[in-house]
């Protein structure tokens, strides 16, 4: 049973014998650098955390063991009794000492590894031997018993809500707990469908996990619930404080465990960083990238001595943007500046794209200054299809694949249909739609081919699907942009990835004095760019608040989002009362 | 009074040289005095005690001091929120003091910049001020008309990328006509402004609306004309996501044709030029 058809490449094995069982334990990567202990959860074995532990190994000595009765490790007997959290204290402890006897190592537990790494990290006889705890979806047993406790002594309805939520997410804990018929299922009909099943329900990639034990490690797996949660859920320790920084990760879409469970975390936990990510429960294998980038950037802060804390950004959604690559068009100005700024409070990684050199140069900086880690200026017009190509391939082997990508760049063009020129409409086209098209061909490309997640905005505007004869033009290739991103999200939905189109209203940026009046003389149109100008500032809304709504799209993954109270109104009529919407087109600006 | 200028100029100008930097000190000697947990109302008390003892007894306007995102006017509506609260300070937050004493009857209005601490993102601030500093001068010395200067101030802001925030001021102005005020033994506050300076101030809008110009420098129709010769006290104020900065000082503008002459910085010995002219050397 111990033929494992996902390999760890390069890694180095050995067994480590403990309270009457063998551990196997693998490792990869500088032994001179410092350890990043990786433990598994249920039903699993060490090599669910095959893709991330290759990205840890290029900088971490990583180290990876099937817990006892998993994998090619060895199963206590009997089987009742010895699963409980103190055995498994006695085997990290072991393997801990095998592979780092002198430093302390940084723990990273997914499910019940991060279930077994809470106990780990708030027993006192760990001490000394833990540097940080990154944690995900798998609370401590002894946290939830008093959040349990919590919600049952003062049911108010929102904490009744919350623990009914959790209850009937927690399904499978009663049905583990009948004797003997798990143990047939795994070994019968579920362990055979159970592969096809995770790819199916859980968006895994079908590259060969689960391994061929996991018929075994499922059977004695049950042994860790039946071992631990009745007694832990009952009487949980009052002394559970975290002695370590931990980092916890929550995946939002997670079936198993509902992301209120962590409310009241930093109670437990002081010295504690939040992150989010869409995805489901088996995050080792759908967001790898994701996973190796947060725990290196953890690990390192608590290995350089500096809080954690500090060098995390505090802006809103840091917990969601931390360490993302966020490109934006458009960015020298107005709501894409506005919107690199709001990603680089968000502590993203920003890449400014803007035909502006100076002007996108001028938002990386500033964005470094207010929280990017990292931030770059590109001078490239969206446009040119060859430049977006050769920035695609820039930004792909310098900076990373894109995970947020924003198609903000846009011009203006006034003036009724018939004087607008060809020429005039090639250019807005080529930009409006264009731009997009090609960001979203080239990128929306990189970022599917990853195959774990992303999100692609357009800026599109209540234009729109808000007629007027003043702006044909303009209209056409922003409802083209609308359509694109609504045909996009329908296409991309599968992977992970979502599209949202911003429709603004009006903003005060500089959009107004660069837009192009056709029909009219150079005079008459300065004076048109000067008065829509004046009267957008009148307007006064501010492109920071498109930024937000931006942010705020991303997160709840929105598919059509209209900014400022105009747009709002606008689109309820378009849908409701489209007749009262077209007279209004009739009636001339106000210039 | 442009009359008045050309009347023992020097004598003049000393005066409101002397008030400025005088006030300037006052500003720099509170500032090395602000630790956190100082509250705004603390810091205003402290520059009006400080001037108080060294003789000052009338306000254009009494002093104000703003911390943390009250630096960049975050959510200001109404007026009545310039005024001190009780904000505390902490460790690399940004603040400013704005105080205007009367000295011997000259007027001064100045605006001190500073963060307790490292800031970054206000050091960025201030460095970028100096660039406000030169336009607003080289476009006076054009005679172009107030209200353009201010659009290509408020362009310039745009372009560095952060929000113009003296918009927020009365009439938003970017700058204001200051003069000298008769000492009066009995000189109230208005709503912090004091009584004699305002009533210049108001004799001044009433002469320039009938000449057609105005003591406030704005975006509006009224300050559509060429700079009106006197001392305006110019005061830009940049924000940029909670943080803000800004200096004030006085401008000289004479009716002389020599453009050196015709406006110029009444003193060039000041905290922020100092500071750049160190950034600069070093």
């Amino acid at each position: 049973m111990s033929v494992t058809s996902v390999d760890i490449e390069g890694a180095r094995e050995r067994w480590v014998r403990t309270g009457g069982v063998e551990l196997c334990v693998a490792e990869l990567g500088d032994e001179s650098q410092p350890t990043v202990l990786l433990v598994h959860g249920y039903p699993d074995s060490k090599e669910v955390w095959s893709e991330v532990a290759e990205r840890l190994a290029e900088r971490f000595h990583v180290v990876l063991y099937d817990v006892r009765g998993h994998g090619r490790s060895t199963a206590p007997a009997p089987l009742r009794g010895g699963f409980t959290l103190e055995k498994l204290t006695d085997d990290f402890l072991a393997v801990a000492d095998a592979v780092s006897p002198d430093r302390p190592v940084h723990l990273v537990g997914h499910d019940w590894g991060s279930v077994q790494g809470w106990e780990f990290a708030t027993v006192e006889r760990t001490e000394g031997r833990i540097a940080s705890f990154t944690s995900m979806s798998g609370p401590s047993l002894d946290h939830f018993g008093h959040w349990i406790k919590n919600r049952m002594s003062r049911p108010t309805p929102r904490k009744v809500g919350q623990l009914l939520g959790q209850g009937a997410k927690s399904w499978y804990v009663y049905m583990l707990h009948t004797p003997v018929l798990p143990e047939l299922a795994w070994r019968g009909p579920l362990g055979k469908r159970w592969p096809k099943m995770l790819q199916r329900l859980e968006n895994v990639p079908a590259d060969g996990y689960p391994t061929a034990s996991l018929a075994q490690d499922a059977a004695h797996g049950a042994w860790l619930y039946r071992d631990n949660v009745r007694a832990r859920l009952r009487r949980p320790r009052p002394d559970a404080y975290a002695h370590v920084p931990v980092q916890l990760i929550t995946p939002l879409d997670d079936a198993f465990l509902s992301p209120k469970l962590y409310a009241e975390l930093e109670h437990w936990a002081p010295r504690l960083i939040r992150r989010t990510l869409p995805a489901k429960h088996w995050i080792p294998r759908t967001r790898p990238d994701q996973l190796a980038a947060w725990i290196s950037e953890f690990v390192r802060a608590n290995e350089d001595g500096t809080p954690a804390r500090d060098t995390v950004a505090t802006g809103p959604y840091a917990d969601r943007f931390g360490g993302q690559l966020v490109l934006v068009t458009g960015a020298a100005s107005g709501i894409g500046r506005a919107t690199a700024f709001a990603f680089a409070e968000a502590g993203a990684r920003i890449v400014a794209v803007d035909r502006d050199a100076e002007g996108a140069a001028r938002t990386a900086e500033m964005s470094r200054l207010i929280g990017a880690p990292e931030a770059w200026g590109e001078a490239v017009d969206v446009s040119d299809e060859q430049a977006m190509e050769k920035l695609a391939e820039k930004v792909a082997t310098e900076y990373g694949v894109v995970d947020v990508l924003v198609n903000n760049a846009g011009i203006g063009l006034s003036g009724s249909f018939f004087d607008t020129t060809a020429e005039d409409w090639k250019k807005v086209l080529d930009v409006n739609l264009w731009g997009v098209i090609h960001g979203c061909r080239i990128f929306g490309k990189q970022m599917a081919e990853r195959g774990q997640g992303g999100h692609i905005v357009n800026t599109a505007s209540a234009a729109a699907y808000q007629p007027s004869r003043a702006l044909p033009a303009y209209s056409t290739s922003k409802a083209a942009v609308l359509m694109l991103s609504e045909c996009l999200r329908a296409e991309l939905a599968g992977q992970g990835i979502g599209v949202s189109a911003i429709c603004p209203g009006l903003i005060n940026t500089n959009i107004t004095s660069t837009t192009h009046f056709a029909g009219t003389d150079a005079k008459e149109e300065k004076r048109l760019q000067k008065k829509t100008s004046r009267l957008y500032g009148l307007r006064n809304f501010p492109p920071e608040k498109v930024a937000s709504a931006i942010l705020r799209a991303v997160v709840k993954n929105q598919a059509v989002v209209p900014v400022t109270p105009e747009a709002r109104g606008a689109h309820l009529m378009s849908r409701f009362t489209p007749r009262m919407l077209r007279a209004i087109a009739r009636l001339e600006p106000p210039l | 009074m442009p009359s008045a200028l050309k009347a023992e100029p020097d004598t003049r100008l000393r005066g409101f040289r002397e008030v400025q930097s005088l006030a300037y000190e006052c500003a720099e000697a509170v500032a090395a005095q602000l630790k956190p947990g100082v509250t705004e109302r603390e810091a205003a008390r402290m520059q009006r005690d400080w001037l108080r003892e060294r003789g000052v007894r009338d306000w254009f306007h009494l002093p104000f001091a703003w911390f943390g995102d009250r630096t960049a006017f975050v959510h200001f509506r109404i007026p009545l929120q310039f005024f001190p609260t009780n904000r505390r300070l902490e460790a690399g937050m940004p603040f400013i003091l704005d105080m205007a004493p009367v000295y011997k009857g000259f007027t001064a209005d100045i605006g001190y910049s500073g963060c307790l601490g490292l800031n970054p993102v206000h050091n960025r601030l201030l460095a970028d001020l100096e660039a406000h500093r030169e336009l607003i001068l080289r476009e006076v010395r054009e005679k172009r008309p107030l209200r353009e200067i201010y659009e290509d101030v408020d362009r310039l802001m745009v372009r560095q990328g952060y929000a113009n925030r003296h918009r927020a001021y009365p009439f938003g102005v970017i700058a204001h006509k200051i003069d000298r005020v008769k000492e009066r033994r009995w000189s109230p506050n208005v709503f912090g402004f004091g009584t004699q300076a305002l009533k210049g101030l108001a004799s001044d809008a009433v002469h320039g609306h009938r000449d057609g110009w105005s003591p406030l420098w704005s975006p509006y129709k009224f300050s559509d004309h060429p700079p009106r010769p006197g001392l305006w006290a110019v005061e830009p104020h940049l924000g940029f996501r909670g943080t803000g900065a800004k200096f004030e000082e006085i401008l000289v503008v004479t009716d002389s044709r020599d453009p050196e002459q015709s406006a110029f910085w009444l003193d060039d010995d000041l905290p922020h030029v100092r500071r750049w002219a160190e950034e600069k050397a070093a």
